[in-house]
């Protein structure tokens, strides 16, 4: 490609970040690479890549005190330096000609003003519009990224709108002042899979009718395939490879994104061990082939029924009237030992509410949950206290479930002495012990806080919490969903394990399909607090009976090498 | 481990230091063998600090009491008799030389004004400090109790709060004086201690509220920890920063407030010191130019309030895993 056709050259970008005094860390190694005009560019790595680092100092938006920029650095926009450009000039042309979406709209839009407002400022800063003018123009901008109601929109404040219709007003505010480059960064990620691909869409649809540039930035390898036409794969603020996209998905030449692309369950295979990055580092080149068989067997045993589970939640509705909202509505199901239930479903399903008012975290409206011959969720308080150890929970976000004011053995001798098990405290440090390296962490980890450790390896000391009970069930609440995919096929392998080792039954809670299908021997699909359907894994994704499921199936990026036409 | 974070920190140490040679200081005055005499006039009235040096008009006011002595009268019937009394008087207690400079001067009456702040130290800090940890103590267990529990627990107490606050606090104060019927250190502390809890209580039960939700709290219950556990050892460290900076900010009001106590005649007893009554005294003072009473009662505060604060903060962050 010539070298006119690029809108933004990035050269030798190196840029590090003052730690303390003393100390810097470098987040980007000298990188380079270009966006052409007209093209979507998508910047793929797992977190502490640097993917964000690149985009916000394309966008001068790092924090100026404690970001170092190598003086050989270059960052060009239509032959334009950007690093020596002075702060007004440069936030001139950030807005107007470069502009950003976020990943997270709700924190990205002010909640006070209408977004009507907000994207009239925008206008009205940079264009010079009278507010007439930018009204309208705000007015034609909702219907293009497709609000529906834009008339009546155009006055509501972002708390009144779902995540999706929050996306796609930060994109009209994006787009409000014609930017010739686009940079959008994880702009899905938060929302539901249904929602991810009407976004996509849309962002693929302005690209082509503006004539504007994309830098795509995702985690997320299957979500490339369906917008970008080049691929940069990042990985410690390295390039790692750099290509067309077809080549790089379809033909990867660098061992990490080989790993990157196997490491991901997907909907048609499901191997006995997910492979790991470390696998391919280490020189290996395809995934191992052994398969393994899920499914419901005539011989397994029930641990826990289930029937109809409701749980409703009273909503203040104006002065004295309270509203209903049925977040679990009539949920059943039959739990066998040693085998693994799957629950899907988009954001507000329910499937959070199903599993914490499974263990008497919410108390339940109506229903009962049959253990052992007695009902959980009539017991007393007292009653319940001995189930507590059979039935464990591992939460999403392993950044928020784990006390930051307790170091790991704290954390992992809690339970053992609530529950007494063990017979003295230097018996129970043992025990931790061993569930430490069980689970693959060091043994130095004992003294140490949580926050010194990685989002997997976190989740590998939640695990081991809910191990030193040995429980009967363990119920995983979107547990691997924050993790990169690398660390996800690590946490899920370990799952698999030790449901092997210690026979325990889990309730698999996940928004991601393809996971699910991996762990899952039986999936159940919730919507609006319902299960829609239930059946074998491998029978529901073959033949999806509801039109719900049929539609989360289809929203999935399907990872295919070439760009799709969406 | 947060100790050895602490002496880590140059500032904490040096806070640290400070706020205890304050409670040493409180200490030793208690037991009497510090400013255990602070009463006697050992100077003359408003001696000014030796840094000064003893200005002429002191030393001119000294030498004038003698003269001003009246004249011997060769008529005075007495005169006899009186020049008897003043010879036993002189051979039984000398007059005392009064001294014209003390190190930080002397007050209206004479009273050594180091001594005189040490032991009106004593009073303030004991007030301050007692009734800022009946304070944020009382704050924080009903903050706890009220954000945990939630339900009609929280309406009982919000219930509460509304109430002392709608009482002006003038009047809350005569109102809980007036129930004690004492007069003393204690009074104060209780009196500005049940006071002085809805601060603290509010921002505590909004921090319980928001951490009663977090997903560690579930899972300290999903494990099975009973709710006062959840409470006290897993939620109270998190938030224990919320009632330290209280705590320091509580402290600095309390000392202030024993003067207005004081001042209505609930504070401390007469003829007890305190830093309160020291600055009420240097209102007049001042017009006639003494200022050292009130440096001596301000700059101790200041010293003490700023190191308190700093020494809070420093143990805010030493007690915080995340920072380093």
């Amino acid at each position: 490609m010539q070298r006119a056709d690029m809108l933004l050259q990035v050269r030798k970008l190196r840029i590090a970040f003052r730690v303390d005094k003393t100390s810097t860390f470098e987040a980007l190694s000298g990188i380079s690479f270009d966006v052409p005009a007209g093209a979507t560019v998508a910047l793929v790595g797992e977190s502490g890549s640097g993917k964000s680092v690149s985009s916000l100092a394309v966008m001068g938006l790092l924090p100026a005190q404690t970001t170092i920029i190598d003086p050989a650095s270059s960052i060009r926009f239509e032959g334009r330096e950007l690093l020596g450009l002075p702060a007004p000039s440069r936030r001139a042309l950030c807005g107007k000609e470069i502009a950003m979406i976020f990943q997270e709209p709700m924190s990205s839009l002010n909640p006070v003003f209408t977004v009507g407002f907000q994207i009239g400022e925008v206008l009205r800063r940079h264009m010079g519009m009278n507010r007439r003018a930018a009204r309208s123009r705000t007015l034609a901008l909702l219907e293009e990224v497709g609000i529906p109601d834009a008339a009546v929109k155009i006055d509501a404040y972002p708390g009144q709108m779902s995540g999706g219709q929050q996306q796609r007003v930060m994109i009209a505010m994006a787009i409000a002042c014609e930017p010739k480059l686009l940079i959008a960064d994880e702009p899905t990620t938060a929302l539901d899979v249904t929602i991810q691909k009407q976004i996509l869409q849309l962002i693929a649809r302005l690209q082509r009718q503006r004539g504007m540039a994309v830098l795509f930035i995702t985690h997320d390898l299957a979500l490339v395939s369906e917008i970008a036409e080049r691929v940069i794969v990042m990985r410690h603020g390295e390039v790692r490879e750099e290509g067309a996209a077809s080549q790089v998905l379809g033909a990867p030449r660098d061992a990490y994104t080989r790993a990157l692309l196997q490491c991901r369950p997907t909907l048609d295979t499901r191997l006995l061990r997910l492979p790991v990055i470390d696998d391919y580092l280490a020189g290996a080149s395809a995934p191992p082939l052994e398969q393994q068989v899920r499914g419901a067997r005539a011989g397994d045993t029930p641990l826990l029924v289930v029937d109809k589970l409701s749980k409703i939640f009273w909503l203040r509705d104006g002065l004295m009237r309270k509203r209903a909202f049925e977040a679990v509505k009539d949920v059943s199901f039959t739990l066998a030992r040693g085998t693994t239930l799957g629950v899907v479903g988009e954001s507000g399903s329910g499937k959070t509410t199903m599993g914490l008012t499974l263990l008497r975290l919410h108390r339940a409206t109506g229903g009962s949950a049959w253990f052992e011959g007695r009902d959980l969720l009539a017991l007393s308080e007292r009653d319940y206290q001995p189930y507590k150890r059979r039935i464990g929970i591992i939460f999403q976000n392993p950044y928020a479930s784990l006390n930051p004011r307790f170091t790991v053995g704290q954390i992992l001798l809690e339970p053992m002495r609530i529950h007494r098990i063990g017979a003295n405290d230097s018996e129970r440090v043992a025990m931790a012990r061993a569930l430490l390296a069980r689970v693959g962490l060091p043994e130095a980890a004992f003294h140490r806080y949580p926050h010194e450790f990685s989002g997997g390896q976190r989740q590998r000391i939640a695990i081991a919490r809910c191990l030193t009970m040995k429980p009967d069930i363990l119920v995983c609440d979107e547990s691997v969903s924050a993790l990169d995919v690398s660390v996800q096929a690590q946490v899920l392998n370990l799952l698999q394990d030790l449901q092997d080792e210690y026979g325990m039954s889990y309730i698999f809670i996940s928004h991601d399909l393809s996971v699910v299908k991996y762990i899952s021997d039986q999936v159940m699909v919730m919507q609006a607090g319902r299960v829609v359907e239930t059946a074998d894994s491998d029978t529901l994704y073959r033949n999806p009976q509801h039109p719900y499921t049929r539609s989360l199936l289809a929203a999935i990026p399907k990872g295919g090498y070439g760009r799709e036409n969406v | 481990m947060a100790w050895r974070r602490l002496l880590q920190d140059r500032i904490a140490v040096a806070a640290l230091v400070l706020v205890a040679g304050f409670l040493l200081l409180v200490l030793l005055s208690w037991s009497g063998l510090v400013a255990g005499d602070w009463e006697q006039e050992v100077a003359v009235n408003y001696a000014p600090p030796t840094f000064v040096g003893a200005d002429a008009a002191g030393r001119a006011s000294a030498q004038a009491q003698l003269p001003r002595a009246t004249p011997p009268n060769a008529f005075d019937p007495l005169a006899d008799d009186i020049a008897q009394l003043k010879a036993r008087l002189a051979s039984s207690h000398a007059p005392r030389e009064k001294q014209t400079t003390l190190p930080f001067g002397a007050d209206k009456w004479g009273h050594d004004i180091v001594k005189k702040t040490i032991k009106g130290g004593q009073t303030s800090i004991v007030v301050g400090l007692a009734a800022a940890l009946v304070a944020v103590t009382l704050g924080t267990l009903f903050g706890a109790v009220s954000g945990f529990f939630g339900g009609w627990v929280d309406d009982l107490f919000n219930w509460f709060y509304s109430v002392f606050t709608a009482i002006p606090s003038i009047l809350m104060i005569l109102a809980v004086a007036a129930v004690l019927q004492q007069k003393g250190v204690a009074t104060i502390v209780l009196i500005l201690g049940l006071t002085g809890w809805t601060g603290p209580f509010r921002l505590m039960r909004a921090e319980y509220i928001k951490h009663g939700a977090r997903e560690y709290v579930m899972a300290a219950d999903a494990i099975g920890a009973s709710k006062l556990r959840r409470m006290f050892v897993h939620i109270l460290p998190n938030v224990s920063h919320v009632a330290l900076v209280q705590l320091s900010i509580l402290a600095v009001g309390f000392i202030k407030a024993e003067v207005i106590l004081s001042f209505l005649g609930f504070g401390v007893p007469v003829g007890t010191v305190s830093w309160g009554s020291m600055l009420n005294e240097a209102q007049n003072e001042l017009i006639l130019g003494k200022w050292w009473q009130m440096a001596a009662a301000a700059g101790a505060m200041a010293v003490l309030v700023t190191s308190f604060s700093l020494f809070t903060d420093a143990l805010r962050d030493a007690l915080d895993p995340k920072i380093k």
